[in-house]
This record gives structure tokens, C-alpha cells and sequence, in this order.
């Protein structure tokens, strides 16, 4: 074994000692498999490969049986939780695929030659000679062109290539909106306002039947929200659908807790933002925005399936445990006059995950909702 | 006169002088492309066998699979975030409102003849595309086959990894169900935390307010054509330079720096690969077939205010999503704005540097090593402990984020504490790849040292032998010489020893200031090594041995009494018990 030195790197790192303890004894002698010299071993191998090949035929023809057979929709739970067609459908292409893939290796091991045989490398690099005409014909080439000489053309066209890029960005600018922008389309959108208005219900999220505050149990949680999302001509919200209510909901999404009113630790201004222990906070987490749902009843915590941010909603929401590193918005609420939940206020922050232009205001700083 | 197209008889001259029909076919294409030339070498061109070389052929057939079962998966899912009501065969969510992609995802799940085999095939080989990409790099860097002058190829790979894994991101966000909807929900708190332009990122993403309705079909055309696109010029790229770098060998007999001994291409290795090919693909067809994947129906369209328990991403996805599970919840408010570091650092810096690293790593090795040189013979893992610890570290980094990642479900089905678990984790992936650096490289060097043995004092042969002081010893007996060939076939260690800082004129050298800390970490690299014996160590060790083994030889199948040998003296003269 040598060592390949080339260029200007040779000599430079020359191994400590060249000489090798164990001369290479070369290749070892080719030995003949029984397919090699016995015709029976061979006609076997042939036999075998070409069974292999069969079998895949015939696997290739019951998949189009299976295909024309086996019903999908209804039965798609007959085997294995899967439909009989899935199940016939793979297991025949699996087996024509593999017994083709095996019988082509057998075919190869068996009875291709096996002889060993031996390529020398070239280096990666070109010839010294090859490397010595490329660079003239580089330099002849570059020297032609006058773009050394000629300072002016070069810069200037590397400046109109490098303003290409301008062109390439400010196309991509009508993906979208600028958060600016959404915010100002409408009185619910942007980062900072979501759909809740002072006096509007909380309502059931999945079939928006307002919440009577008497009807709540201690350790009760709902799932809640604002009314608007379910206008109906008795509410007269107006008509919201399709982006417009995906939006509104993944920013208005709340749950509502009733605790003993002892064990609610108002905020600093937030006295009377709960109903005799009830408590309503944003569901959407404020550590990437997931929707936080795991409530234990016994210690008030809210845990996020994503990625377990804790937050206590008995002390404002504020983080017990995790990543997350705000607490939860709280959704000031009051009782209307026929004993329904409604919101104060829309939320004093933003809700979901924290960005760049987020003027963070702790608890206390925010200042009572604007009742 | 040309007498050669002239027959010479009347018999069969014609026809035998005929090229075969291969032959014919390759003169009408020589005649117009001139491959000739090119297939002269290449048809039969060498490819060394080892069972670890196969790994990113795995990799490359299961992405031919990939294009194949998304091609079919196209013609029937719709890109769409437009509210229908679904009304197919599964009957659990018939009436239901969701998007086009969900419904046409159902669609093609229950009302497309071989569909779902499709949709769970493509789901797989995107599985196994992944894992054997991570497997093949480990191969091809445990072995140092990323070494001069293929450090160009392990960055495409490098590269490939980093698009397979947004491929399979993108490609499972958009069934639009619940799970990949809340992962596209987090993706956008993640954009979000970027400092100063994260809201204008996510809001020309998702084409305003999250979740719009353009996220979808924009996800479509980065998953079916820009990083497919992608992925297959570099593919060809990392596959042209294969071909002529040649494929890397493992030292043995007759194996050399300057040749490479194995199959031709055609046929042997032609049919190994293309029979591979139909098993990558057949093993694919019974996975789809057998093993459920990513069964939407059961999970339900995507609502921003519901979500699953046990919320999580593909498992490559799994590691960045451990560092943002195990990071303390760290905000910094300044001047009415914010830096989230708590998702920052873990989901957008950590990934990015650890890539770097990863691409970076070849040429890390060889500026601290000063190995300038070509490589094609390949190193076992325990010749080079530094490099392997390293990548040991790495790994042992990667598979604690990746347990951060399922702490919820280590803590329900080990019934631990999660908050445990997350503290523990938040230590441990500091100094577990510590530890496991310090453990893998005296590993590696222990069984550089058994390697030693094994070539000096020969193979442990199992034959117990007494000596005649009653003290038992194990028979030795030299290896093979081919194996003993293989283990001396590696080089020998060179520190590399810095200039002067300054040259003969006392200009400073670039980079000589960075050469005192050059000179430590290759004097670390190669601490504690064990050298290859020299040819005069072994021919000493040889002799030691043969003189042992004249020592041992009258004991052999006969019991002595002993006190006439002391060990080491001659024995001529002395008579054993029995033969008197």
C-alpha cells in the first residue's frame, strides 16, 4: 500500500515510515462455486430463477384479479384494519416485485461470472499538462474579453446583474399582506384584535349554545367561542365563513374554567374579570400557538399536548412549567342579564405565539379592559 | 480490395459475420450520440461489494419509489383549501365540512381502487428514503469515505438529507388534518419568533393571517415539483461523482490505494442494483399492504382550535421539536419588542448550526489533521477514535432531543414524571455527548490494542496449557496472513507539526495565528493511539512467539510433572513423566 501524493502537496505530509510490516500478498485465488463446474448445479440455479420469475407472473396477474375483485369505500376495515383490496392489492405487487428483485440477484450469484476484477484509479485532479492549457486558454480567453482592462463594463454589469435581484424579491411581495396590512383590513384582524367585543356571549365551541353561569359545576372546563362564530338571525352577527372564520376561530378559541372563587388569584386590575370562579382564558398557547386542551381539576393547570407549557389558571395564567414564556390572555368576563357569559372586552394582549413587533405589557401594566 | 463483406461461401458466412442485436442497437446509437467512447470504460466499469455499500442505493430506490407512487397520488389529491362537504365512503366523517385536500385525500384513501396502498406506499419510502439517507451517512462517515477527494459528495449528501427532510415535512402537511394542521400551525409560531422579519415571513407564507387559504397549495408546488426538482439534480450530481471518483474499497489482499477490485458493472453489479431495486420496491408494496401509516380518517379534518394529545411530527422531525420542548421559556422584552428566544434558539439556530456542523465536518477533520491526501481505502471505525467519537456525540445529541421529543409519551408509558423527565434531559444533552465521546474513543482505542495483540501475539485459540508450576496460560496461534495483511493495511498516524508562525521575512502566514490551537487539537486527535507495528516489532514478536511455542512443544499431549521446567529454560534433556 502507497499512499498517493500529488502536486504540490507531495513531500509536504510524507508518512512518518514508508516501509509496510506485512508485504500485500495480492489478490487471493478465484475459487469456483459448485454452478461453475457442475451443470446440474447450474441447470438447478436456472431453475430456480426462472420459478422465481413464474411466480412473479402469476403475482402479477392476481393483482389485477384482486383489483377487479375486492370492493373499497364501506369494507375498508375488513382485514387488519385495512380493506381487503389495500391487503390484495400490496401483498400481490409486493410479492411479483420481490420475486423478480430475488430471482435477478440469484441469476447473479449463481450464474453470472464471478471473476473479481481489478481497475486502477486515476486521480481526481487533471494532468499537469491538462491544468497548464486550461489556464491559458482561461487567461487567453479572459484577456480577450478585455474585462480586466476594461473596469467600467465589468462593474457595471456586475452592478445590473447584482439589481436583478431586486426584480427576483419584489415579485414574491403579493404572496401576502403585510401584518400592517391585515390589521388594517378590518376591526378583528391583524396580531393584535381577535373577533370578542365587549357584551358578546360565550358560547359551546361545536354547537354554539350560549353558557349559563349557574349551570357550570366546580372543576367544570369548556371549550368555548365568541358567539360571531355561529351567526344566526336571532344574534344577528353577520354571515362568517370559510377563511374569514378559520382566522376569527383560530384567534378567539377560549376555554372557560369554574373553580372556588377562593383559589382564583386575581391579577394586579383583574378583580372582577371572573364570575364566582369562573375564569376565561385564550386556548391558544403562547409558546408556538397550539391549541392547549389537558386541564387537572385539582391543581388548576393547563397543559399543552405540543410541547407541555404548564399554566396555572387560578394566578392569571402565568407559567408553571415548560418552554412557553408569557402567560395566557385573559378573557375579562361578566354575566348578562339573562344569566349568560359574555366578554368584557376583547383580549389586553395579543394572543398565540410571540413575535418581533410584540409590545409586551405584564400583568398589571395592561390597565383594566375597556369596559 | 475490402474482401470482408464478400462471402466466402455459401453457407451461413452472412449472417455470421452479423453483429448481434445489442450490437445493432448500439451502432444506431454510437452513429448519433457517440457513446461509444464513453461506454468503452463504463460498461464494465468496477464496483467493490460490501454488504454497507447497499445503504444508499436504499436510499436512491426508495426515491425512485417516491416519484412513482406521488405521480399517481396527484392525479386525484386537490391543493385546495375550499370548504366542501365531504360525502365519500367513510361514513365517520360523511356531512362533514373540511378542505378539498382533506376530502380528496379521503377520496383517494377509500374510493380509489389501489389508492390507499399508494398513499401508504409514498409514506413509507419517504420513511425509508430518511432513515437510509442518515444510515448511509453514518457508513460513509464512521468509514471516512467523505475524506479527499469526495468532500464535495458528502456535502450534496448533506444537502439531500436537508431537502429529503423538508420534502417529508411538506408532504405530510398536506392531507390537512388535524395533526398536520397543528404542525403548520407551530411551523408558523416558529416563523415567527425570527427577529424583525418573522411576521412578514409568515404573512407572505400563508398569504396573510394564519391559516388563509393559500398554505396548502403553495406547499403542494414546493412537495411535488421545486424540491423534487432539486433532489433529483443533485442526486444525479452526487451519482455522476461516484463515477468517477470510483467507488471507495476496504482494505484486504490485493486491494490497493491506486485500484479498485470487485464487479463489473455489466452485468454482475447491473443486476445486483436493478435486482435491488424491485426488493426496495417490493418491500415497500408490503409495508403499504400490511402496516397502517398516518391514517387520517381516524384523526379528522384540521381545526385551529382542536387539538390531539401526544401531538407529533414525523420522527425526523422529532429532534428539533425535543429542543423546543426542553428549552426554559426565555423572552427578552426591550423597547416594545420581542425575541423569543424560547423558540428561536431550538427550532431555528440549533438546526441550522447542527447542519452546518454536519457539513462542515470533513473539512474540520482535515484541517486539524493536516491529511491533504487523496483517500479510497476506507478506515475501520476504531482506527480513527477521535472522528468516531465525534460522530458518537452527535448522535448521542440527536437521540436525546429526539427522547425530548416523545416526552409525553415516555412519561405515560413509563409512568414518570414529565417535569422529570424534561429537567433531566435539559442536563443530559449537555453532557451525554460528553460522556459518550470519552467512552467511544477509549473503546475504539482498546480494540486498537486488541487488534495489536492479535497481530504480535497471535489469536486466542481457546487450548488451555499447565505449566509445570501448576499456573494455566492460553495457547496463542498466529492469524492468517491475509488477515493479518487487512489489519496492518491502515496508515500510520502523522501529527502534524505547525510552521513558523512568521515566514523567513517575518510577514505573518494567514493562518498562523490559529496554529497553536491547530497543533493541540491534532496532538488530541491522535492521543493515545496505537500505531501499526513496525515490520522489525513484528519480526520480534514472531520470534518471541515461535520461542514460546518450542517452549510449549514437548507439553503438547502429555501431562508433565513439572518442577523440571521452570518456564523458560531449555528443555533438552529433561524427560517427561511417562516417556521413561
Amino acid at each position: 500500500m502507497t499512499d498517493i501524493q500529488h502536486g504540490e502537496q507531495a513531500g509536504k505530509h510524507l508518512p512518518a515510515t514508508t516501509e509496510e510490516p506485512i508485504a500485500n500478498p495480492g489478490l487471493p485465488e478465484h475459487t469456483w462455486r459448485p454452478t461453475d463446474v457442475d451443470d446440474d448445479a447450474a441447470r438447478r440455479a436456472e431453475r430456480q430463477v426462472a420459478t422465481m420469475f413464474g411466480l412473479a407472473s402469476v403475482f402479477a396477474v392476481l393483482f389485477v384479479v384482486a383489483y377487479f375483485s375486492f370492493d373499497v369505500g364501506d369494507s375498508w376495515e375488513t382485514v387488519l384494519g385495512l380493506g381487503a383490496s389495500n391487503i390484495a392489492l400490496g401483498t400481490t405487487l409486493g410479492m411479483a416485485l420481490l420475486l423478480i428483485g430475488v430471482g435477478i440477484i440469484q441469476w447473479a450469484r449463481k450464474l453470472m461470472a464471478d471473476h473479481e476484477m481489478v481497475e486502477m484509479r486515476h486521480p481526481a485532479r487533471s494532468s499537469d499538462e491538462d491544468r497548464a492549457a486550461t489556464l491559458a486558454a482561461l487567461d487567453a480567453g479572459l484577456e480577450e474579453s478585455g474585462i480586466a482592462r476594461r473596469p467600467l463594463v465589468r462593474n457595471s454589469l456586475i452592478a445590473s446583474i447584482t439589481l436583478l435581484l431586486a426584480p427576483a424579491v419584489v415579485l414574491f411581495r403579493d404572496l401576502g399582506p403585510t401584518p400592517s396590512q391585515a390589521a388594517a383590513s378590518g376591526p378583528d384582524a391583524g396580531l393584535e384584535n381577535t373577533i370578542w367585543k365587549p357584551d358578546m356571549r360565550v358560547v359551546r365551541d361545536v354547537i354554539g349554545t350560549p353558557i349559563r353561569a349557574a349551570d357550570l359545576e366546580v372543576g367544570d372546563l369548556v371549550n368555548a367561542e365568541p358567539e360571531a362564530i355561529f351567526p344566526t338571525e336571532e344574534n344577528g352577527y353577520p354571515e362568517i365563513e370559510g377563511v374569514e372564520l378559520y382566522v376569527a376561530k383560530s384567534k378567539a378559541a377560549v376555554v372557560v374554567v369554574r373553580m372556588d372563587p377562593d383559589d382564583v388569584i386575581p391579577g394586579e386590575g383583574r378583580d372582577n374579570w371572573s364570575v364566582d370562579g369562573i375564569v376565561c382564558y385564550s386556548k391558544i398557547c403562547t409558546h408556538v400557538g397550539c391549541p392547549i386542551s389537558l386541564y387537572e381539576r385539582t391543581t388548576h393547570h393547563l397543559l399543552c399536548p405540543c410541547h407541555q407549557s404548564t399554566f396555572d389558571l387560578a394566578d392569571s395564567g402565568r407559567v408553571v412549567f415548560g418552554p412557553a414564556g408569557r402567560h395566557l390572555p385573559q378573557l375579562p368576563l361578566a354575566v348578562d342579564a339573562e344569566g349568560f357569559l359574555v366578554a368584557q372586552s376583547d383580549f389586553t394582549e395579543p394572543v398565540g405565539p410571540s413575535y418581533w413587533e410584540r409590545d409586551h405589557k405584564d400583568i398589571g401594566e395592561q390597565g383594566e379592559a375597556e369596559l | 480490395m475490402d474482401t470482408s463483406k464478400v462471402a466466402t461461401s455459401n453457407s451461413s458466412a452472412a449472417t455470421a459475420k452479423k453483429p448481434g442485436k445489442a450490437g445493432v442497437v448500439a451502432n444506431w446509437a454510437d452513429e448519433r450520440l457517440g457513446l461509444g467512447t464513453a461506454m468503452k470504460k463504463n460498461l464494465r466499469k468496477v464496483f467493490p461489494d460490501h454488504w454497507s455499500f447497499m445503504l444508499g442505493e436504499i436510499a436512491l430506490w426508495s426515491f425512485v419509489v417516491l416519484l412513482l407512487t406521488g405521480v399517481f397520488l396527484t392525479f386525484w389529491y386537490r391543493p385546495s383549501m375550499a370548504e366542501v362537504t365531504y360525502m365519500g365512503s367513510y361514513d365517520q366523517l360523511r356531512g362533514l365540512h373540511m378542505s378539498e385536500a382533506m376530502a380528496s385525500t379521503l377520496n383517494i384513501s377509500f374510493d380509489v381502487r389501489g389508492g390507499l396502498l399508494m398513499r401508504q406506499m409514498h409514506h413509507w419510502a419517504a420513511n425509508i428514503f430518511i432513515a437510509s439517507m442518515m444510515i448511509h451517512l453514518l457508513r460513509v462517515y464512521f468509514t471516512g469515505a467523505f475524506r479527499k477527494p469526495r468532500e464535495l459528495n458528502w456535502v450534496i449528501g448533506s444537502l439531500l438529507l436537508l431537502l429529503g427532510t423538508l420534502e417529508g415535512f411538506t408532504g405530510y402537511s398536506l392531507p390537512d388534518d388535524l395533526l398536520s394542521g397543528t404542525g403548520i400551525r407551530a411551523a408558523d409560531g416558529f416563523m415567527k419568533s425570527i427577529p424583525v422579519v418573522g411576521t412578514y415571513m409568515s404573512f407572505f407564507l400563508f398569504g396573510g393571517e394564519f391559516p388563509g387559504d393559500s398554505i396548502i397549495p403553495r406547499l403542494y408546488t414546493i412537495h411535488v415539483l421545486l424540491i423534487p426538482g432539486l433532489l433529483l439534480g443533485l442526486i444525479a450530481a452526487h451519482m455522476l461523482l461516484l463515477v468517477y471518483h470510483k467507488h471507495t474499497q476496504w482494505p484486504g489482499p490485493g486491494r490497493t490505494e491506486e485500484n479498485v477490485v470487485g464487479f463489473p458493472m455489466l452485468p454482475v453489479y447491473a443486476a445486483k442494483a436493478g435486482g435491488f431495486f424491485f426488493i426496495v420496491f417490493g418491500v415497500t408494496a408490503m409495508m403499504g399492504a400490511l402496516l397502517n401509516i398516518n391514517p387520517v380518517w381516524k384523526l379528522g379534518p384540521y381545526d385551529p382550535t382542536k387539538v390531539t394529545a401526544g401531538s407529533q411530527p414525523d420522527w425526523y422531525m422529532g429532534w428539533p421539536d425535543g429542543a423546543l420542548r426542553i428549552m426554559p421559556g426565555w423572552e427578552t422584552h426591550l423597547f416594545g419588542y420581542t425575541i423569543a428566544w424560547n423558540v428561536f434558539l431550538p427550532v431555528i439556530v440549533l438546526p441550522g448550526l447542527m447542519f452546518t456542523i454536519l457539513l462542515m465536518l470533513p473539512f474540520i477533520e482535515s484541517w486539524i489533521t493536516g491529511d491533504k491526501r487523496d483517500h479510497h481505502l476506507l478506515e475501520r471505525p476504531r482506527n480513527a477514535p477521535t472522528r468516531t467519537a465525534i460522530m458518537v456525540a452527535l448522535m448521542t445529541f440527536y437521540g436525546l432531543m429526539w427522547a425530548a421529543g416523545g416526552n409525553d409519551i415516555i412519561a405515560i408509558k413509563l409512568n414518570l414524571s414529565i417535569n422529570q423527565i424534561t429537567y433531566f434531559l435539559r442536563v443530559a444533552v449537555f453532557l451525554g455527548p460528553v460522556i459518550a465521546f470519552m467512552i467511544t474513543k477509549r473503546w475504539c482505542i482498546s480494540l486498537q490494542r486488541h487488534d495489536q495483540e492479535k497481530l504480535l501475539h497471535g489469536y486466542e485459540t481457546g487450548v488451555i496449557m499447565r505449566s509445570p508450576e501448576g499456573g494455566y496460560s492460553e495457547r496463542h496461534l498466529p492469524i492468517a496472513p491475509a488477515s493479518a495483511y487487512t489489519l496492518t493495511a491502515r496508515d500510520r498516524d502523522e501529527m502534524w507539526t505547525p510552521e513558523a508562525e512568521t515566514d523567513e521575512n517575518g510577514v505573518r502566514r494567514p493562518g498562523g495565528r490559529l496554529s497553536g490551537l491547530r497543533a493541540r487539537l491534532n496532538k488530541a486527535w491522535y492521543a493515545d493511539n496505537v500505531q501499526k507495528p513496525t515490520a522489525a516489532e513484528l519480526e520480534e514478536a514472531h520470534h518471541h512467539a515461535e520461542h514460546e511455542h518450542e517452549l510449549q512443544a514437548p507439553l503438547e499431549g502429555h501431562s508433565a510433572d513439572g518442577h523440571q521446567f521452570d518456564g523458560h529454560h531449555a528443555v533438552e534433556g529433561e524427560t517427561l513423566r511417562g516417556s521413561h
